[in-house]
């Protein structure tokens, strides 16, 4: 609702245009600066080559006919759309405010993300104790900047938590340690 | 009449009434907390909600759903902070109101106006949804494709966002759900010789991808991570007069509400909205709205519960879901081996009615419960984001583990999360991903029986009155985007030139 779609319109009397615009400036506050032209280019030249690669494959799959529609006519049909939708946005888009900056925090997701594909590594492996314990620690304290004590009671307490509520309480068969 | 009843016998076991109670303390919860919507919530919840009985499961995401509305508005009211899009313009009047000292006022005002909402909306959705599913019942092939493709096109049209990325995003999602084994001739597509993807891809997943993770990441950025100061609560109840003053607003909200959430796309968001403008488009006094109007409380806080009920309409009558958090009601469905649809009403008159009946118990105990628990709710504030942000993390990752035991379910997930992330920092919003890719299989398989049916000729589509019909509402909705566009840009010349005139002076 933040971007220009929903910024007033200019109509004098629009109390809808202009409330919409209100609200997308009290979420305006919230949010960091806009990205710009380049974050939307980049937008919307991966969403043409998502276009255009499934619109090769589906066409290798096979298009057959109305009558007789092969595998690959319907998501031809969709990536085509896609194509096309892409290169609207590549023309009207660049002005477009909609974007954030990745800032100096969007480290942060990236630290999130590691110890989410960390985790799924090591579940099969080791149980989830150790892997949840661990998690739990970067993202209270390095993360979320908690003291060492409140990180440590935590983490402990949403293992055991967390134990109890899967393994006892809804019988789940989750890989663990002990 | 009988299985109505019915309804409410199901709705009351004690079992279904503890469920109703979680689920309504949950969405009140996740309402009150700004980051996670009933969308995300519901998806990292999927998989433990569906170890349970399936009406069970249903009565309470239908209840997160809904007491999502009512805590949306406490943050909205005391901290100016709405802990749901669809409590933003509440914001404007409450928060002027609770300056005041008269936070306890809007709060009362905001759940009368939510009980009385909701309650006009059910009432409404049990006497209609029986006679929209008989009617369904006529419906073949070329009548599902066009009333999914009008689903796609109006959820990516009316929602927030600009229209073309959502457009893009829906047609995106309508790709993602040819993934695997293709029905009518078994090829594999887009599967890359993976065992795992030749099934396709898991929709619970996708989701919890999309919203969970993808969320929880944005939320890392510490966005929501300012300190607020709650206004504090006196007097609760509305004086008789503001009672008065507040009424005509809540049954406008209330039908606005009502018809606004049958819509695909429209959905509480859209329905406070309208009921805001709407109020202060007629009002004597409109410049009293923004300054603490008890009328600017009443009606978006009705009209956004009214909507919340009426999305159900679309869900159980047509297996259409109107919003994303519908998607994630019609996925939890699917889970349980329920298909929503007009056969529901025939097959599975115990979910339904138990589903329609416990929204009545539901708000009533919203209301009940709503204004006794603001000073816990407020408390609940004051809990540190960086202190639930790994159980809300390690709740979505186990639980997409515990679906098919399965590790790739989890890589996936990532996946996917990292799309919905990167998405919405360009500005994309993944609701209409998520939903048209809930409803692709459904399009292209009646696509293609139609098809079949009309011997390759499309225009079968055009001439039977029913799809024609809604072919027609498509195109409608197609153009109003375009014709709104040149419309405002029309209007916005004489301001520009204003503009330009002033700074060349």
């Amino acid at each position: 609702m933040s971007d220009e779609h929903s910024r007033p319109g200019g109509g004098r009397g629009d109390i809808l245009a202009e409330l919409e615009a209100e609200v997308a400036h009290e979420l305006e506050e919230q949010r960091p600066p806009a990205g710009g032209p380049a974050y939307q280019v980049a937008a919307a030249l991966v969403t043409l080559a998502v276009g255009v690669l499934g619109a090769v494959l589906a066409y290798g799959y096979g298009l057959g006919s109305l009558r007789r529609p092969g595998p690959g006519l319907w998501p031809f049909v969709i990536s085509t759309a896609i194509i096309a939708l892409s290169v609207v946005l590549l023309v009207v888009g660049r002005r477009l405010t909609d974007s954030e900056q990745f800032s100096r925090a969007s480290v942060l997701p990236l630290v999130g993300l590691v110890t989410f594909v960390g985790f799924a590594f090591l579940l099969p492996v080791i149980g989830f104790e150790i892997p949840a314990l661990l998690l739990s620690i970067v993202w209270l304290r390095f993360l979320g900047g908690e003291s060492w004590r409140s990180t440590i009671a935590v983490s402990v307490g949403t293992v055991a938590a967390f134990y109890a509520l899967f393994l006892y309480g809804l019988g789940i068969p989750l890989p663990h340690l002990f | 009449m009988d299985a109505f009843l019915d309804g409410f016998a199901v709705v009351s076991q004690p079992e279904n009434l503890l469920y109703c109670l979680i689920g309504v303390l949950i969405g009140m919860l996740i309402g009150v907390l700004p980051g996670l919507g009933p969308a995300a919530t519901m998806a990292i919840l999927l998989p433990i909600v569906v170890t349970v009985d399936p009406v069970a499961a249903v009565i309470m995401l239908a209840g997160i759903y809904y007491g999502a509305q009512y805590g949306g508005t406490i943050t909205s009211v005391l901290l100016r902070l709405p802990g749901e899009a669809s409590s933003v313009v509440t914001v404007f009047d409450g928060f002027a109101l609770a300056k005041q000292g008269k936070a306890g006022t809007a709060l009362g005002v905001a759940a009368i106006g939510s009980f009385v909402g909701a309650t006009f909306s059910i009432i409404l959705l049990s006497l209609s949804a029986p006679l929209v599913a008989s009617w369904a019942l006529d419906f073949g092939p070329a009548e599902y494709a066009a009333l999914a493709l009008l689903g796609v096109l109006l959820i990516a049209t009316i929602g927030s966002g600009h229209p073309i990325k959502a457009l893009i995003a829906a047609c995106v999602g309508l790709l993602f759900a040819t993934v695997g084994r293709d029905s009518f001739s078994n090829a594999q597509r887009f599967s890359f010789d993976s065992m795992q993807l030749a099934d396709g891809l898991d929709f619970v997943v996708v989701a919890m991808g999309l919203f969970g993770v993808a969320e929880i990441l944005y939320n890392l950025e510490e966005r929501h991570g300012k300190a607020h100061v709650p206004a504090a609560v006196n007097n609760i109840w509305p004086s008789r007069k503001e009672l008065k003053q507040a009424s005509p607003a809540i049954g406008r909200g209330s039908v606005i509400g009502f018809f606004l959430g049958v819509l695909p796309g429209g959905g509480a968001v859209m329905a406070s909205l309208a009921a805001y403008a709407t109020e202060k488009r007629i009002s004597k006094t409109p410049e009293r709205f923004g300054r603490g109007a008890i009328e600017g409380v009443a009606a978006p806080e009705s009209a956004n519960n009214a909507a919340a009920t009426s999305s159900f309409i679309p869900l159980l009558t047509l297996g259409i879901p109107a919003n994303a958090s519908m998607a994630m009601l019609f996925a939890a469905l699917l889970v349980l081996g329920i298909t929503p649809g007009p056969q529901l009403l025939e097959e599975r008159p115990d979910l339904f009615w138990g589903v329609v009946n416990s929204m009545y118990i539901g708000n009533v105990l919203l209301l009940v419960l709503s204004l006794p628990l603001v000073g816990i709710f407020v408390r609940i504030l004051r809990v540190r984001p960086a202190i639930l942000a790994p159980i809300t993390a390690l709740i979505t990752i186990l639980g997409v583990y515990t679906i098919n035991n399965s590790t790739f379910d989890i890589f996936v997930m990532i996946a996917f999360g990292i799309v919905g992330y990167l998405m919405k920092k360009v500005g994309f919003e993944p609701g209409p991903m998520v939903l048209a890719f809930v409803l692709g299989a459904l399009l292209e398989n009646n696509v293609r029986r139609a098809l079949l049916i009309f011997d390759g000729d499309p225009t079968g589509f055009l001439t039977r009155p029913i799809s024609g019909t809604i072919l027609a509402l498509f195109l409608v909705a197609a153009l109003f985007p375009i014709v709104q566009a040149v419309r405002h840009r029309r209007a916005a010349t004489p301001d520009e030139t204003h503009h330009r005139e002033d700074s060349l002076r």
